[in-house]
């Protein structure tokens, strides 16, 4: 093992098909049209001096340290600003040039502390290399003239470090502030020797409008932005490529590590997904894996009102097994089920349902995308064929006009969201449709054309009209409709929608946004070039959920924004491994593949290869589990990394459920919230312990690479081989990749992925077979999945959450920059900096309505519950609508949400809840109940040694 | 289970096929919810059906939950 390090060229590549010839120090090279002469030099393995330049950015030419003599031109042009030409004749290396590149590193010198020795960057520091590389031997103008080595460090950020003494005034972070992450958070502020940088108003980096994604510290070639993990334990010294534990983006990123201990991660340029950048989650948010919570043995109790009782795993896994055995003699074979984890691997999610079908001998299995993506995979299925967003990540570069509809990139898909924010600032125009004023809407250097802020529950309403708008005003694109769709459903759904009761006009009825908006809106998705709508779960967690999703599609297919690059529906996926957890065969009724349990053929198949009759028919599903538990005929659950006792809608019931079973199982890293209902407690492994795959948002499989061995001493995968074993069967697999090699096996659009392909691929799309050998990027293209694209009719039903006297305003719920789903991860670490409590956002005018004040405590009150949390006036929400968080247990905002689900589905409606916000004094009687039963129900039994005999 | 909760889900998914001939959307009803339901969902409102008479479902919905109760009484060759 050793640390990789990847080819700084300097330069951004060019994409350009011509190619260009050239001589650089004697030596014929050719490349691209646009390549900088730095970038070729470098390809040919020259290596031009430099400071300023790294290929993350632009050229920006302030460094003149690499400077080079061109022939037939005057002076010594940087060559990071000066582009290739045909028959250039290029000197990178000569006395006058040696001269000058010495005299500019002088000068950087003489304003620089000389404490290489104890500097964090000893040993990484691209001006300690520069000045060994010009030769620098001595500073002719002495250290003592004026200078900034007094000047004051910013540790405000509590993962990096702003040293303005050791900095050079290069900009490359200010520039990757602005280029790669798009939040123009940095700039230099000042003139001459009084440049410096300075994070938004100078008022520090905690306090700025700074993101903390990490991409001014990568950039910086000194110590001067450096991790506080780095200054703390010293430079890595090998490292692994491994993919992010977050959200469905799926970065790469390189573990730098000294030994066992985790250094930092830093995200990896031939990373597909991300491509070299990363939010604050995954690049510094990694300090649970180590948090002193973590639980590293294993747990069992016999009520879930005792303290828990340390034990061996085989102990913990015996009495697992035979708990579930007996409550299946007790009870019946169908009386326990499992849930899979979408934050888990490929190879673990795929055991856990192979042993709730083949062990278990039932079809119990569900997992947690049943909460926010199953309407993606039921839509998509019914129009396109297939259960998957139809583009790769880089598709948006060709994209000419973006709808986001139902989610807020730039806090929940961080790195994703920047190339959108490129794209945009590129000239791409932007419809928003959002009941919140999300930041695409306005931030720096973008700003939206159209925001329709819609009433919560009324997306099809609005998608019907924009559909409307296409129809009635001849949009649509006849000729792809007529080759690539069923043009009888064409021709109903086109009857449909052109009806007057969704015309944009009655639909500003129920969305409460202008007709002449809609309209406008539909004119540009129609007319404006390549149109992309990418989503998220304010699509998804609707009672109409999955025809939001049809609804999205038809629009596509009727304006022929299917089947290559820059168009396209694209769901974006919540957690990292949802899409992988769906195509796992994770839902009750779909063997991996997306195939119906109770299609003969399949099911052969698996009986075949598990050695096992499969039941037909299909499970239950987490709501219809719990609803289940309450009914008395499902008494055991195994869960695999997920928290529903935090996570799922309406938590009384939830906890209701949880707590007439007789065997909860949880596998997690902590006690979470719903292990206070648990039974036993098998301690999980995080992603940096185990091997496998994620697949993320744009169906990317991308590998999970071990950096440590399991803290508890297994890996997931290894615990619930142990469960199968311990329950009667064996399930031999010596290391994941066989796992995989069996998912190959058994489902078409993996045959081709392999261990062995992702080494040489570095990641590959599904789906991946003899067809496509080498994934498929963009799906759909010259044909749908299931043949002819499937228009539907998509009428708007009202939710039956209504508002009223009592409930007079709507809450919708969503997630923040620096928390993670139900906070498990994130609330361990120093991104509480940002987030400490949920918050509930309400307008100005609902709020003096009220007498409620900015900070105040307020109670939120729905018909199933009621929670107490802090106000925040904002008019980001429209009046009559509030939003809230569910990161925090403490909270519990899923006390107010209900059980109002989309009816394919069952994904719960967290989007609409219709409440009533009164002030308050503090948390609710229920909180209060509910913080000191979790506290009794975490202790753990102090073990008394027993004396030894005489 | 909850029929009243039952009743309420078949209702929903009815009501997305609605629009549709209603030979059509008696069987498009009837396959979603042999799909998607558990076997014990199925017959906890299969006896909604029979002890309350179906009380609560939309008319079309209740001839889709007793094609699919005929379908199931019917023993597989």
């Amino acid at each position: 093992m050793s640390l990789i390090e990847e080819t700084d060229y300097g330069t951004r590549r060019s994409t350009s098909d011509k190619t260009v010839s050239l001589t650089i120090d004697g030596f014929e090279i050719a490349v691209p049209e646009g390549t900088s002469v730095m970038r070729a030099a470098m390809e040919a393995g020259i290596k031009v001096p430099k400071l300023c330049a790294t290929d993350m950015v632009d050229a920006f030419g302030s460094c003149r340290l690499c400077l080079v003599e061109i022939q037939g031109r005057a002076g010594t042009p940087a060559s990071c600003t000066t582009p290739v030409a045909e028959g250039m004749v290029v000197t990178t290396q000569n006395e006058r040039l040696k001269k000058l590149r010495r005299n500019v590193m002088e000068l950087y010198i003489s304003d620089h502390p000389l404490d290489c020795l104890t500097c964090a960057a000893n040993g990484d520091c691209e001006l300690q290399d520069m000045a060994g590389a010009v030769g620098l031997r001595e500073v002719r103008y002495g250290y003592a003239g004026e200078n900034h080595l007094g000047a004051a460090k910013d540790t405000s950020n509590p993962y990096f470090t702003f040293d303005a003494s050791k900095c050079i005034v290069c900009s490359r972070c200010v520039r990757a502030c602005e280029e790669v992450q798009g939040t123009f958070a940095l700039t230099i502020d000042g003139r001459g020797f009084a440049s410096h940088v300075a994070a938004g108003m100078d008022e520090g980096f905690l306090g700025s409008e700074c993101v903390s994604c990490g991409a001014c510290v990568q950039a910086c070639p000194t110590a001067t932005l450096m991790e506080k993990s780095v200054i703390e334990i010293g430079q890595p010294e090998h490292s692994v490529v491994t993919t992010c534990a977050y959200c469905g983006v799926g970065c790469s990123f390189k573990a730098e590590m000294r030994g066992n201990e985790v250094v930092r991660m830093v995200p990896w340029k031939d990373g597909k997904a991300n491509h070299g950048h990363s939010c604050v989650k995954g690049r510094f948010a990694w300090g649970y894996t180590n948090h002193r919570d973590r639980i590293l043995k294993p747990m069992i109790r016999a009520r879930i009102t005792d303290p828990w009782r340390e034990v061996s795993w085989d102990e913990a896994i015996g009495h697992a097994a035979s708990e579930l055995r007996r409550i299946q003699g007790q009870y019946g074979r169908n009386s326990i089920g499992g849930i899979t984890s979408s934050r888990c691997t490929n190879e673990e999610t795929y055991l856990v349902q192979k042993m709730i079908r083949a062990v278990f001998g039932n079809n119990n299995t569900d997992t947690c995308a049943r909460v926010c993506h199953s309407p993606t995979g039921y839509g998509l299925s019914k129009t396109f064929g297939t259960s998957a967003g139809t583009q790769d990540f880089d598709s948006v570069e060709e994209t000419d006009v973006i709808i986001v509809i139902g989610a807020n990139p730039t806090d929940a898909h961080p790195v994703f969201a920047s190339r959108m924010k490129k794209r945009l600032r590129e000239g791409a125009r932007l419809i928003v449709v959002d009941p919140r004023r999300i930041d695409l809407v306005r931030s720096a250097h973008v700003e939206a054309d159209y925001h329709l802020p819609l009433r919560p529950g009324t997306n099809v309403a609005m998608l019907n009209a924009l559909a409307h708008v296409v129809v009635t005003e001849s949009l649509f694109d006849q000729d792809f409709v007529r080759e690539r769709c069923e043009i009888d459903a064409f021709a109903d759904w086109a009857e449909f929608v052109s009806r007057p009761e969704n015309s944009p006009e009655t639909a500003a009825h129920f969305t409460g946004v202008p007709a002449e908006t809609i309209r406008a809106a539909a004119r540009l998705y129609a007319t404006g070039g390549n149109a992309a709508i990418y989503y998220g779960l304010g699509v998804t967690e609707h009672s109409q959920g999955s025809t939001t999703v049809m609804a999205m599609a038809n629009l596509a297919m009727a304006t022929g924004n299917i089947g290559r690059r820059g168009v396209g529906v694209n769901p974006l996926r919540g957690q990292n491994n949802v899409q992988g957890a769906c195509d796992m065969g994770s839902f009750p009724h779909e063997l991996p593949g997306y195939r119906h349990i109770s299609d003969d053929t399949t099911r052969h198949l698996f009986e075949q290869a598990w050695g096992v009759t499969l039941d037909a028919e299909p499970g239950l599903r987490i709501p219809n589990m719990l609803d289940a538990a309450v009914d008395g005929t499902f008494k055991g659950l195994y869960v695999q990394g997920e928290d529903i006792a935090q996570s799922d809608p309406d938590a009384k019931h939830v906890i209701a459920g949880l707590s007439a079973m007789e065997c909860v199982i949880v596998q997690d890293l902590f006690l979470n919230e719903t292990a206070n209902y648990a039974h036993v407690f098998l301690p999980g492994s995080t992603f940096l312990e185990k091997d496998g795959t994620f697949t993320n948002a744009e169906r990317r499989i991308g590998r999970v690479r071990k950096v440590m061995p399991p803290r508890a001493g297994m890996a997931d995968w290894e615990i619930t081989l142990a469960l199968a074993k311990a329950m009667g069967v064996e399930m031999n697999y010596a290391h994941p990749s066989e796992i995989m090699d069996e998912i190959a096996r058994l489902t078409p659009t993996f045959t081709g992925v392999s261990y062995a392909k992702l080494e040489e691929m570095g990641s590959v799309q599904w789906p991946c077979n003899e067809k496509s050998p080498e994934g498929t990027p963009i799906m759909h293209i010259g044909g749908f999945v299931r043949g002819k694209g499937n228009f539907l009719i998509t009428e708007y039903v009202p939710t039956d959450e209504k508002v009223g006297p009592r409930f007079p305003l709507l809450l919708t719920t969503g997630r923040i920059l620096s928390q993670y789903n139900v906070g498990a991860q994130t609330r361990r670490t120093e991104n509480v900096v940002w987030h400490e409590e949920d918050m509930l956002e309400i307008h100005p005018h609902d709020a003096e309505e009220r007498g409620v004040r900015d900070g105040d405590w307020v109670r939120l009150n729905s018909r199933a519950g009621a929670t107490s949390l802090r106000a925040r006036i904002t008019d980001r929400v429209a009046p009559g609508v509030v939003y809230t968080t569910f990161h925090h247990p403490t909270t519990q905002a899923n006390v107010v949400t209900t059980d109002y689900s989309d009816w394919a589905t069952n994904c719960p409606e967290y989007k609409v809840t219709a409440v009533q916000v009164a002030p308050s004094n503090g948390p609710t009687e229920w909180q209060t109940e509910y913080r000191e039963h979790s506290d009794q129900s975490r202790r753990i039994a102090q073990v008394v040694p027993v004396p030894a005999a005489e | 289970m909850d029929s009243g909760k039952l009743v309420y889900m078949a209702n929903q998914i009815g009501r997305f096929f609605q629009n549709q001939p209603e030979a059509e959307a008696v069987a498009n009803t009837a396959d979603h919810i042999k799909k998607f339901w558990d076997p014990r969902m199925r017959k906890a409102i299969f006896a909604h059906v029979d002890h309350e008479n179906g009380e609560g479902l939309q008319p079309y919905v209740l001839k889709a939950i007793q094609a699919l109760k005929s379908e199931a009484a019917t023993p597989k060759v």
